[in-house]
């Protein structure tokens, strides 16, 4: 009786602790993110006086908000993070895809080299060759344009081809064969019969590429310094120097960029969840 | 006029036909195809590889039209003087780090393996940080660490006297213990979230059967949840080690890599494009593209024949 006794009482203890320390670990997720969210709203006497866990007086205090977007230029950063996205994702697409199709479906003479070349290049971390990288943008003349910063997230990504090809192998090829013996062409079958099956994988590939280009600094940063030319990334960090002191503002340059990612978390969560982690293993 | 033509042939020859230009077509498709993607890889990774191997032979300040050949000087620098050889030892900073946050993925990974309350919001709220741009992350955490910002706020409303506090970002032997920290934030959902996908695929009717046995949680996690993940948690490890030798952004946007905080990387971009030393940051790059190609071998050794 008394053992049954004792092992409730740990029991209840397990658990107990268990919720603590995910409450604890939630905690320090949410925290440091909602005193920004809370500073975002203060004025700027409101920031020298109260301590940064204090409410603000007027939620409705959006002054920082305009000054961020204004002067900040934030809304041109999105209007070009944008203009950016749609083009690199556009092109990481229709580069994935195609060579996915090629490996899988053809035999050639060159196969194993261009797989290998795929393969080897996946290894390459591309931050350590920036030096170079930066020669050859500059010797293409697209130094400081946003084709720059497009080519370069079209060009420098492999794990999406991963992704496709790992899809097109489970799409059985008799479904090419029989559209083969109808007499439809490569461009068909690919375009019309596989592009649509694919659905999915484009899907991961989106939202994979969709939040790595969304956060990518370095890139735009050394390719596009340009004020006209800056992305949400880049406009937010060139507050560090104007707005240094600024608390309020740069709190809310913040805040305006998590909003997008929040929004995109909780409206594809489940796609989140098993599209990163994909695209991570295969790094 | 195709068909009239066709119709003089053989069933046989008109079958012939078709295949070769069937193989024509073949050939057109793969060419049309590869063209984009292989032009692509060839001038952002194959072209800037060559050139960076190139380029750390060479005395160059990027810009000028004259390159001095000095033999592997470039290396003997980088290998010899502890500006640059020895800031791979923040990276270590980094190693405890992502080891940390690797057993605090696990736990909370097999938490929430089980029935848990909100473990929705919950896995929601530590994977989150995740996505959130760096730049931003970089702000939220100077926020976090200034003098009077969110730690030092937290830590005064539990009591502890303010000039107790230390400085966590200007205090060299503790910057990098910050920096660390701020990282492990960022990624251990992510750990997270693999593990549980991998702890997903183990068959329930174990939990039961070892339950009906007396096995407790520490005795589930050990001999059914363990072996089925070892892979992606020695996975997880590699890239830890890899992802600590090529730090970047954290350091990089919250401190400029100033403060004793600079990291390989940081310090090989600050030679190319502040510096201007191109030749010298090449010869960095070629030793870090080195570093991780051994990790990468070790990995591959490590994974041969078992699936991940």
């Amino acid at each position: 009786m008394e053992l049954s006794i004792h092992h409730k009482i740990s029991k209840v203890v397990v658990v107990f602790m268990k919720y603590v320390s995910l409450l604890f670990a939630a905690l320090i997720a949410i925290v440091p993110l909602m005193v920004v969210f809370l500073g975002s709203f203060k004025t700027k006497e409101e920031f020298s006086t109260t301590k940064v866990l204090e409410l603000p007086h007027n939620f409705l205090n959006f002054d920082n908000y305009i000054r961020a977007f204004v002067e900040g230029k934030m809304l041109l950063g999105f209007a070009n993070t944008l203009f950016i996205l749609f083009f690199s994702i556009l092109a990481t697409l229709l580069t994935g895809t195609m060579t996915a199709y090629i490996l899988s479906r053809f035999d050639f003479k060159l196969k194993k080299l261009v797989q290998a070349a795929f393969l080897i290049a996946s290894l390459i971390p591309s931050i350590t060759m920036q030096m170079s990288t930066f020669q050859i943008i500059s010797r293409l003349g697209i130094f400081n344009t946003r084709m720059s910063t497009i080519i370069l997230f079209a060009g420098t990504d492999i794990i999406s081809i991963y992704i496709f090809l790992q899809f097109l192998n489970n799409i059985s090829r008799s479904l090419d064969e029989s559209a083969i013996m109808d007499g439809a062409s490569y461009l068909t079958i690919f375009f019309r019969i596989l592009i649509p099956l694919m659905k999915p994988a484009i899907v991961t590939v989106l939202i994979i590429k969709g939040v790595n280009f969304y956060n990518e600094f370095y890139t735009p940063f050394l390719y596009m310094p340009s004020t006209d030319l800056a992305v949400i990334s880049t406009a937010l960090f060139k507050f560090k120097g104007p707005y240094g002191t600024q608390w309020e503002v740069i709190c809310a340059g913040v805040i305006i960029t998590i909003i997008p990612t929040l929004l995109i978390f909780l409206l594809l969560q489940k796609q989140i969840y098993s599209g990163l982690t994909q695209g991570s293993v295969k790094e | 006029m195709d068909d009239v033509t066709d119709s003089k042939l053989t069933f046989h020859e008109m079958g012939k036909k078709r295949f070769s230009s069937r193989k024509v077509q073949k050939n057109v498709v793969i060419i049309l195809f590869l063209f984009a993607p292989l032009l692509l890889l060839i001038v952002f990774t194959y072209m800037p590889f060559t050139d960076m191997v190139r380029y750390s032979f060479f005395k160059w300040n990027g810009t000028s039209k004259t390159m001095k050949c000095i033999g592997v000087k470039n290396y003997i620098e980088v290998f010899t003087r502890p500006e640059y050889f020895g800031v791979l030892k923040t990276s270590l900073y980094y190693l405890v780090g992502s080891f940390v946050q690797i057993g605090l993925a696990l736990y909370f990974a097999t938490i929430l393996n089980f029935k848990v309350r909100f473990s929705n919001f919950f896995k929601g709220a530590i994977f989150f940080p995740y996505l959130i741009n760096g730049v931003a992350i970089g702000f939220v955490f100077l926020y976090f660490f200034k003098s009077g910002g969110t730690l030092n706020s937290i830590l005064t409303a539990f009591g502890v006297a303010e000039e107790k506090i230390p400085l966590w970002l200007n205090n060299r032997s503790l910057i990098n213990v910050s920096l660390a920290f701020v990282s492990v934030w960022r990624y251990m959902g992510q750990n997270m979230v693999m593990f549980s996908g991998a702890m997903a695929s183990v068959n329930s009717d174990l939990y039961e059967a070892s339950e009906l046995d007396g096995a407790n949680r520490w005795q589930q996690f050990r001999y059914i949840i363990l072996p089925n993940i070892k892979l992606v948690v020695s996975l997880n490890m590699i890239l830890a080690v890899k992802g600590a030798i090529s730090v970047f952004e954290i350091p990089y946007i919250m401190t400029n890599g100033g403060n004793g905080s600079a990291t390989f990387v940081t310090k090989t971009l600050e030679t190319a494009f502040t510096m201007k030393k191109v030749g010298l940051a090449s010869a960095m790059g070629v030793v870090l593209l080195i570093f991780i190609l051994i990790i990468t071998l070790i990995q591959k050794k490590f994974f041969e024949g078992k699936e991940a």
